[in-house]
């Protein structure tokens, strides 16, 4: 094992030194540090031009500038970009930082959107619901990412923030809405005509009736979950989960889930006088996230029982939804100050850049400011990947469906919720191991685009500016960091299936 | 499936008469499955007519067909190629016009669609703020983005075919140094290596130190040279698909027969294991070629693709970007086209992909079998 991660990091260094010279030459070959001086109408451009040379050691081949910025880069020294004279490890350094968060949050999101709808596409192949999922993430695939973010920005951030300016209520859309999202629900859950009718019905009527609540009675203009929400949410999330993975009739893990859920409630208010009391980070977040899921082993323990695993993993689930429900609760309370600071004026639907500057507030203010700014760019990229994911569960699933041991789950009578979940979708979620590391450096690709229109300045607009303005260093710094991503990511993939798949073996 | 088809299915059915003596078993009635109720019409069809087949069963891929190829003749008539003209009476894409009313579509729906009526009228899709023709722009942009998917998928075609059977037809040291480069192609994100390409081919003709009429010219070339270098970029995947195919291919039996009869590795290469990878090759390049348009329409929207004085679809949208609120016709007519070519070359390849593999299935929905039946049942009842 060690060995055969020594022989692949070896080559990846190999790979990357290859990868260094060849781009580097191929950058000067495109680059063009004299564009601007080639047309200059000054009387002293030849002398103008004969300094940059100088500064930029142009008269030299450029493998020899090649060895002096490898030698720079082996000691850590990234250079600096020459027309603005920053050095590019400044620069690079909350660039990154911004990125990794933008594409973290889509690939969350999109994993999660994309292995549900795939696998229930896969359940339902050839049915009217499948081919509206293939023709949507075909749909998904061709669109080209700045048109759909220019779409964004003009439809969903203006048309939100206008309505809020002046939320007058639009019954056809509601309605059209409710209808879409009943027809959707009953297609996906439902088998057979009548339950198909059942659940269409139901399901308009609770979307139709929370939303009308929504808009008329104002909670869209200052949307609170509060305690009422929260505990809803929490209880319901203990059934769906204990229905999902542990089936009903497993009485210690419901009553587990249902305890977590309880004692979640409980902490709602000594949760509210901690955040009040104590001034928060990102850090005694997560662990609090942590202390959540131990609590929930805790519990999950207690109940005991033959499989306690089972309970365990129901219980520390809820915690989770729990947690980040009361985290969304908190960050929502300060909505009403954030919409009516004077920086916001009523509009907090953002458009550009990763943050509002000179905001002010405490942790929560800042918290709920990105997540506004980070609304649009993550629809636009979620998009992007959202049909790929699809696409390859909804295969994945077909594939293991037609597996021999489901014939044989199903023939000595499993229930069908243990043979889908049990025996399909653990081993249709295998191939994701290797996807989603490599689908994260597709992700790269489309953060540049991304952070072009949405003005984030990531590490991708870095890349787009820099390479625009015949920058070679700071360029380099971006390729080597996206060939190290991308190879390390290779190399965590192969792993991470080699310990998933007992089939395959890694050895040198 | 070939095998189970063209079994004599009346052999079955006399067999199980002359024992029982039994009516005849209907042929078609086993239920729901492939090729029930058409028994009789797939007696020895071809590889290539079983793939023509599936695929024109296909109705996405179908569809797409005919919607690429609408775009094609539609983009290529309107505005001519190869310095014939067309019949759009504004050839000149770059020329302006005196601004109607705003540079407003003329284009009006017609009365069945809550139209005033079927007009094509001066300008169908509007003017922009300069009073140039968005329609000749946009048909013009859909020529280039044509021509740069077909180069791109050409390329990667050849290349990806080429190095993949090299690799995985001599294997050893060959198969490592070539896909040691793929990994090297590879490892950069497609868009991150292509804006370095676009940028190459962009600064090209200022680097040059060439005439002005020179500089014209290679300006007027930028969009091939784009597609032949993006292409350079898009072929590995298909080379690692064709180099797993042929791994598998070289071991079989025919190949051996071949080389005992003294084939060279060319011809066993080409007539041999490459007639069996096809399917693969064609699926993966038409997929490639939907990447291709994206790809062209992204580079050119961050200023690495298609320049002046050429128009791409890409071109046009970050151009008139900032136009949306005021003219969105401008924004609007470029992206419907790269959808619709984007659209039609997945759904394409998704077609192609089903009609290649021979594990793919059609299962008759309900309804078909029920009229199916009744037709077979009418047939019986006429015979009797």
């Amino acid at each position: 094992m060690i060995r055969y991660l020594g022989r692949r990091l070896a080559i990846a260094a190999g790979l990357l030194l290859i990868l260094s010279f060849l781009v580097y030459g191929m950058l000067d070959l495109a680059m063009d540090p004299l564009d601007d001086l080639r047309i200059s109408p000054l009387p002293n451009k030849q002398q103008l031009i004969e300094t940059r040379i100088r500064l930029l050691q142009l008269d030299q081949p450029w493998p020899v500038r090649y060895l002096s910025w490898l030698g720079n880069f082996v000691h850590g020294d990234l250079g600096t970009a020459w027309r603005s004279g920053l050095s590019v490890s400044r620069v690079l350094g909350p660039a990154i930082a911004t990125s990794i968060q933008l594409i973290f949050a889509a690939t969350c999101i999109a994993l999660l959107l994309g292995v549900t709808i795939g696998v229930i596409s896969a359940l339902r192949q050839y049915t009217a619901f499948d081919y509206t999922i293939t023709f949507v993430s075909f749909l998904l695939y061709s669109l080209p990412v700045f048109w759909v973010a220019v779409l964004l920005k003009q439809f969903v951030a203006i048309g939100i923030n206008d309505y809020l300016d002046n939320p007058v209520m639009n019954w056809p859309a509601v309605i059209a809405i409710s209808f879409v999202a009943a027809l959707f629900w009953a297609a996906a859950i439902a088998t057979g005509f009548k339950r198909q009718l059942v659940v269409f019905a139901a399901a308009f009527a609770v979307t139709l009736g929370t939303l009308a609540y929504m808009l008329l009675s104002g909670w869209i203009v200052d949307p609170q979950l509060g305690i009422i929400g929260v505990g809803a949410t929490a209880l319901l999330a203990a059934v769906a989960v204990t229905m999902i993975f542990a089936g009903l009739s497993n009485r210690l893990a419901l009553y587990a889930a249902l305890t977590t859920a309880v004692v979640g409630i409980a902490l709602y208010v000594p949760l509210q006088w901690l955040f009040f009391l104590v001034p928060m980070d990102v850090w005694s977040l997560l662990g609090l996230l942590v202390v959540a899921i131990v609590m929930a082993m805790a519990i999950g323990w207690l109940w005991g029982g033959p499989d306690r695993g089972v309970s365990m993993r129901g219980a520390v689930l809820v915690a989770v939804i729990i947690s980040v429900v009361v985290y969304v609760d908190r960050v929502l309370q300060g909505w009403n100050l954030y919409v009516h600071a004077s920086i916001i004026n009523g509009r907090p639907i953002a458009t550009i850049g990763p943050a509002t500057p000179n905001l002010g507030g405490d942790f929560w203010i800042s918290q709920l400011d990105r997540w506004t700014h980070l609304l649009l760019p993550t629809i636009a990229l979620v998009l992007i990947s959202f049909a790929s994911y699809t696409r390859y569960q909804r295969g994945s699933t077909l594939e293991v469906l037609s597996q021999d041991y489901i014939r044989t789950a199903r023939a000595k009578g499993l229930p069908e919720r243990v043979v889908v979940v049990r025996h399909a979708l653990r081993n249709a979620l295998l191939p994701l191991a290797s996807i989603v590391p490599v689908d994260f450096i597709s992700l790269i690709g489309g953060a540049v685009i991304t952070e072009t229109i949405f003005g984030w300045s990531g590490a991708g607009k870095f890349f787009v500016v820099s390479l625009g303005n015949s920058e070679i260093d700071p360029v380099m710094a971006y390729v080597m960091l996206t060939g190290f991503l991308a190879i390390f990511a290779n190399i965590i993939a192969d792993l991470l299936y080699g310990v998933l798949d007992p089939r395959i073996r890694v050895n040198a | 499936m070939s095998d189970h088809e063209s079994a004599n299915p009346n052999a079955d059915a006399e067999l199980h008469t002359m024992a029982e003596g039994l009516p005849p078993l209907d042929p078609d009635d086993h239920g729901r499955g492939e090729g029930v109720g058409q028994l009789k019409e797939v007696e020895g069809l071809s590889q290539g007519q079983l793939v023509w087949r599936r695929f024109i069963r296909h109705r996405g891929a179908l569809v797409g067909v005919l919607i690429l190829l609408s775009v094609t003749i539609l983009s290529i008539s309107a505005m001519g190629v190869f310095g014939i003209p067309g019949w759009w009476q504004y050839q000149n894409y770059a020329s302006t016009h005196d601004v109607l009313n705003g540079g407003a579509p003329t284009l009006t729906l017609p009365q069945w669609l809550g139209g005033p009526g079927f007009a094509i009228g001066d300008h169908p899709f509007g003017q922009d703020e300069i009073g140039r023709d968005n329609f000749a722009l946009v048909m013009k942009g859909t020529q280039t983005s044509l021509m740069v998917m077909m180069v791109m998928g050409l390329v990667t075609l050849v290349v990806g075919t080429t190095v993949g059977a090299i690799a995985g037809y001599y294997r050893g040291k060959v198969d490592t140094f070539l896909m040691r480069t793929t990994d090297l192609v590879i490892t950069l994100p497609v868009l991150v290596l292509g804006a370095v390409m676009g940028k190459l081919v962009t600064t090209l003709p200022d680097k040059l130190d060439a005439s002005d009429a020179m500089k014209a010219e290679i300006r007027a070339l930028v969009p091939l040279m784009l597609a032949l270098l993006l292409g350079l970029i898009l072929w590995p995947g298909l080379a690692r698909l064709v180099r797993s195919e042929f791994l598998t291919l070289r071991e079989r039996e025919f190949v051996d027969s071949a080389r005992v009869a003294g084939a060279t590795d060319w011809r066993i290469i080409t007539k041999h294991v490459l007639p069996n990878a096809v399917g693969v090759i064609i699926v993966n390049t038409t997929l490639v070629m939907s990447q291709a348009v994206v790809l062209e329409a992204a580079l050119s929207f961050l200023g690495f693709g298609v320049i002046d004085p050429n128009v791409s679809l890409g071109k046009l949208i970050s151009d008139y970007q900032g136009a949306f609120a005021t003219r969105p016709w401008l924004f609007w007519w470029p992206g419907l086209f790269i959808i619709l070519i984007a659209l039609s070359a997945n759904f394409i390849g998704d077609g192609l992909r089903d009609a290649f593999d021979p594990r793919t299935k059609r299962i008759p929905s309900r309804r078909e079998m029920d009229r199916a039946l009744a037709k077979t049942a009418a047939a019986q009842g006429a015979e009797q």
